[in-house]
């Protein structure tokens, strides 16, 4: 069974139909790229996923549960974690505490208010930081970082609770060539535990890290299978060639 | 490993940190003062009234400044804790403080809870505004209630409040309400910070800065706030207390927006989220408030003044006065026990 089932997902916006009957399976351990021309539905169906907008029609099962209705804190719990589009790390609050509050998140009230796990969850935060090359700008305030460094204490922060399957709406916009290299290593080794769906303008870069692509075009699924396959698709190229 | 080894000395830790001189400052002045004042118990008057009012201002700065909501309804909570201790008075004759505080306290909790409830626990997000319009009617209404209620003085409020009691001993305004109200004040104050400084005043800053990141990493964001709220509302229910007592009267004004609006400007004006700024900022607006009331042609238009001043400072002070000498930084603070290098 896949671990994140997307079926016949309908969503508008007044006389917008942004998706129309999105079919779509993501295998756990998998790298799952959505792609497609601007307006095409990537990140409307990435906000389904993660609960930031309710499908008007359709259902989303994520690990054998119906999450369809379910809020982004269910969802979150359930163990599915967004990365925004536009970043959203706490600028007022430095990284190491931006990484020790998405860590914290299953604590209970008392322990929150006795600070009992912050000297436990050190070790851990650190970690994240080192991962992401922000181990020695801990102390500075998540508003102070580079943009690229930014996207990379957020991409830690939706880490940090170990989920399950990681959504990444356009992890390396505003990056430099080189960051974005940097980004692509630094998500490899999350594979072992954790799937991800990402949705990305730079089709090199998604080429690079998923082994399933997905492509939409005005709010349907015009292709899906393996980067091989879709980059020797007929529709696809068809889509691209005369958009572009 | 090694990085963590090499964890820099975390900021903070080093530099002058001016907020808790502020603080150690205030709390000698504010010991100091009814000693210095003896001789003029109007002024010790004032002062114990300062002290409640900061009760009032920092139940606002929890809301607010701490965790982002914007309520326009703390004095529902400051004058229904009010009215509770004056009708239990009048009623069953029992004032012993061990009893009618913690009703206050009780009171107000509930009562902010419900209203909590009702305004953070929707389906739906609220908005900024929606729960500052829905306070601000909640404070209005009740105002309004209290006006036409015969049974609690309708517009003339509850006067003649039987006097607090310890024991056999009575309590009247003067130096030991004053310390009564100081204890008070410090016992809410260090529960207050150590809520700020704890690792859930960590998820309430991040909840002031971006819910919905928050909601996305898997905190139930609207149950903090209305968790934060209904601790403010229990603060504020106790001020109006010992407010009630201390004046020996209660009327609907205590509980409408105009007080409520008086809250949010202590707040402001003295630096929200510093909980030391609301307590500089009620000083300093009813001392002004206190010297300028026996100038006719100022009093008349003062309100007009407090306006202007809570507009300008929105507009271009919005750190209130301990932003001019207390950087971000260490206004930010950090959260829950500071780990060691290597930890």
């Amino acid at each position: 069974m896949a671990l994140l089932e997307v079926r016949n997902v309908g969503k508008s916006f007044g006389t917008l139909r942004a998706l129309d009957g999105i079919d779509i399976a993501v295998q756990a351990g998998t790298f799952h790229g959505l792609i497609g021309p601007n307006g095409s539905g990537k990140s409307t169906l990435l906000k389904a996923i993660a609960g930031a907008h309710f499908p008007n029609s359709g259902s989303i099962t994520f690990d054998g549960r119906d999450i369809t209705t379910a809020t982004p804190y269910e969802r979150a719990r359930a163990g599915l974690s967004l990365k925004f589009q536009i970043t959203a790390v706490l600028p007022e609050l430095s990284a190491y505490d931006n990484v020790l509050l998405a860590l914290q998140s299953d604590q209970s009230l008392w322990s929150l208010l006795s600070s009992r796990t912050r000297r436990r969850l050190n070790g851990e935060v650190m970690t994240a930081l080192e991962r992401f090359r922000l181990a020695d700008r801990a102390d500075d305030l998540a508003g102070e970082l580079s943009h690229g460094q930014q996207q990379w204490l957020e991409i830690a922060m939706a880490l940090a609770p170990r989920p399950k399957l990681l959504l990444l709406d356009e992890p390396t916009g505003g990056m430099s060539p080189e960051e974005r290299r940097v980004t692509g290593e630094l998500l490899q080794p999350i594979r072992s535990h954790c799937a991800l769906v990402i949705v990305e303008h730079d089709l090199d870069f998604i080429k690079d890290i998923c082994d399933h692509l997905t492509v939409l075009d005005q709010g349907k699924v015009l292709d899906d299978g393996t980067v091989a396959e879709i980059e020797r698709s007929t529709r696809v190229q068809e889509v691209y060639t005369s958009r572009v | 490993m090694t990085a963590i080894l090499s964890l820099p000395a975390r900021r903070g830790a080093k530099g002058l940190r001016v907020l808790p001189i502020v603080e150690i400052a205030t709390l000698v002045v504010a010991i100091a003062a009814p000693f210095v004042l003896s001789d003029r118990i109007d002024l010790v008057t004032l002062a114990t009234n300062v002290l409640i009012l900061s009760m009032l201002a920092i139940s606002f700065d929890l809301c607010w400044g701490l965790s982002g909501i914007m309520s326009f309804g703390q004095a529902l909570f400051f004058g229904v804790g009010g009215y509770v201790i004056a009708l239990v008075g009048r009623d069953l004759g029992f004032s012993h403080i061990w009893g009618t505080l913690p009703l206050a306290l009780l009171t107000g909790f509930l009562l902010s809870a419900l209203l909590g409830a009702f305004l953070l626990l929707g389906r739906k997000t609220p908005t900024v505004i929606f729960v500052a319009l829905g306070t601000l009617t909640g404070s209005y209404a009740a105002e309004r209630l209290v006006s036409g209620w015969q049974y609690v003085g309708a517009g003339n409020g509850l006067s003649s409040i039987k006097l607090l009691q310890a024991g056999s001993y009575e309590f009247v305004e003067g130096t030991a309400f004053y310390f009564l109200a100081l204890a008070t004040l410090l016992v809410v104050y260090v529960a207050a910070r150590i809520l700020m400084r704890s690792q859930l005043g960590l998820v309430l800053a991040g909840m002031r800065q971006n819910e919905e990141r928050l909601a996305f990493v898997g905190y139930r964001v609207q149950l903090f706030k209305a968790l934060v709220f209904s601790v403010a509302g229990a603060i504020a229910g106790v001020a109006g207390a010992l407010y009630s007592y201390h004046q020996g009267f209660i009327g609907p004004g205590n509980m409408g927006p105009g007080l409520s609006t008086t809250a949010v400007l202590y707040c402001l004006f003295g630096g929200s989220g510093t909980l030391i700024g609301p307590i500089l900022g009620t000083i300093a607006v009813e001392v002004i408030t206190y010297a300028l009331a026996d100038i006719d042609a100022i009093k008349s238009i003062w309100p007009v003044v407090l306006g202007l001043v809570l507009l300008g400072v929105v507009m271009f002070q919005p750190k209130g006065i301990l932003g001019f000498f207390v950087s971000d930084r260490e206004r930010i603070g950090s959260y829950g026990e500071r780990p060691q290098r290597g930890a």
